[in-house]
């Protein structure tokens, strides 16, 4: 662990003081019905990403505040430069041009209504084309590895995950703990069956209460919406072919990622940004790209994805870095590993070894390496919604 | 070469890093002390299935990740594989 001390990465200081590892210039739709708009400005003007979504209409109440919480943070998120908001009626609009303004990023708002598409695309061009050509001379600058806030989240889980690739998360989180830095875990219906553990992993009780009211919470929708006994479904057949034998087992792998000391020093809302450095609990979905979207719209600029089967997940603003100890996944499916840990079950590595070799893959990411999941387009943007539209 | 790893020193099952097949003696090390552990193997355990490491009696705890990961309904000699035939959740 030496040579990663205290690790300098080269990253982008933004106007509110924190810093991001991409430069995106975002072209970001209020709604479903602008999704075609921002795409058509993304298409004419090289260097901008759009991020098509499927809501943003007659969304009310909590939903329409997780929404809107998303969308700001989606924008506000670090490793974004800039950003040209396009909706279909200016109110909603500006609302998200506004929140993302508190961060001090350029950002502008177009409307379509009483200008329709083709008039709203070009104003909306000629904006994107200034900030790309803007953001294109940022250049990086040395910053110190604990300011790069991670998230953490598997998928795809088998034996391996909980062996290997989950405690080698774990490792590196421990040490980015240690350093300073800001991480944070969730998928909470998957901690089922070691939810005790993980209440008394919190920093203080009050916390440790915060997490078992979000954990009761989300169970208590899962019962109230499903329609089979989860006796017969956790651990899944696939799991128990794999070995996992009880729901127990299957839940202290998946709380392998937070390794073995680290404390977590609050519970956050989805999508809500921390205030402080630490680990941080955030309530979300078990699901890979809605839970990697939560964290990315908090402020995460990294993610670590440990994969046993293969689970392909990325994001279009948070790199997704994924590891498997899995040595079938990393020789089938090496096109989306960037990490393999394998060594670890060959007796050949520690998991003190494999979570430095993960930090220095985080290392090389901040540095600019693109993760698989960038280099092949994984771009999965995927909006949590509580209930149905009004 | 190893045939199973053990998560801690307080597990009293390792877990199968290849198809160890039974009457093998199977090599293992635990992940957090790096010891090394050795046990004939009873019965054929697959790869990422559990291998006893102790005796249990009924109603013994199998420790996991230093865990408690359930309660043993049948009787386990060293070397046996842990599953579902002789593990339960104590969830339900």
């Amino acid at each position: 662990m030496a040579k990663l001390k205290n690790p300098k990465v080269f990253a982008y200081r933004r106007e509110n003081g924190r810093v991001g590892i991409r430069n995106h210039v975002v072209i970001l739709p209020l709604d479903d019905l602008s999704n075609s708009a921002c795409e058509k400005v993304a298409y004419n003007v090289k260097g901008t990403k759009a991020i098509p979504h499927a809501y943003g209409r007659l969304q009310f109440g909590k939903d329409l505040e997780l929404f809107f919480r998303t969308m700001i943070g989606t924008g506000a998120n670090p490793n974004v430069a800039a950003v040209v908001v396009i909706g279909i009626e200016p109110e909603w609009t500006n609302r998200i041009v506004e929140g993302i303004a508190k961060t001090g990023k350029p950002v502008s708002g177009f409307s379509i209504e009483r200008f329709g598409e083709f008039k709203t695309v070009e104003m909306a061009c000629w904006k994107a084309k200034e900030y790309v050509q803007w953001a294109s001379e940022l250049r990086r600058e040395p910053v110190d590895l604990k300011e790069i806030w991670v998230s953490v989240k598997c998928g795809e889980s088998d034996t391996t995950s909980g062996l290997a690739s989950n405690p080698t998360v774990g490792n590196a989180i421990e040490k980015l703990v240690a350093m300073g830095a800001t991480t944070s875990f969730g998928e909470t219906s998957e901690i089922t069956g070691a939810e005790m553990v993980c209440k008394s992993r919190a920093a203080n009780r009050k916390v440790g209460e915060q997490f078992m009211a979000a954990f009761d919470a989300y169970q208590k929708m899962i019962d109230d919406n499903k329609t089979d006994d989860l006796s017969g479904s956790q651990p899944t057949k696939g799991n128990i072919r794999g070995g996992l034998t009880t729901i127990e087992e299957k839940a202290f792998g998946n709380l392998q990622k937070i390794g073995k000391k680290a404390n977590y020093v609050g519970v956050l809302d989805k999508a809500e940004a921390p205030t402080g450095p630490g680990l941080w609990f955030m309530d979300t979905s078990s699901a890979a790209a809605e839970a990697v979207t939560l964290w990315a719209a908090a402020g995460f600029v990294a993610h670590f994805f440990p994969t046993g089967q293969g689970n392909i997940i990325g994001n279009p603003i948070e790199p997704v870095i994924k590891l498997t100890a899995n040595p079938i996944t990393a020789k089938t499916m090496s096109e989306h590993v960037d990490y393999d840990c394998s060594a670890i079950l060959r007796g050949e590595m520690t998991l003190d070894q494999s979570g430095d070799n993960l930090l220095q893959m985080l290392v090389r990411t901040c540095n600019g390496r693109l993760t698989a999941q960038e280099a092949l387009g994984h771009e999965e943007f995927v909006l949590t919604k509580l209930y149905e539209s009004a | 070469m190893i045939q199973f790893l053990v998560h801690e020193e307080a597990d009293n099952v390792g877990v199968a890093t290849v198809d160890i097949k039974a009457g093998e003696k199977a090599g293992g090390l635990y992940m957090d002390s790096q010891k090394k552990a050795q046990v004939k193997a009873l019965q054929d355990i697959p790869l990422g299935h559990k291998i006893a490491l102790i005796k249990f009696k009924k109603d013994d705890s199998v420790i996991k990740y230093g865990h408690d990961i359930g309660r043993v309904v049948a009787e386990i000699k060293i070397g046996e594989h842990v599953h579902i035939h002789n593990l339960k959740t104590r969830r339900w």
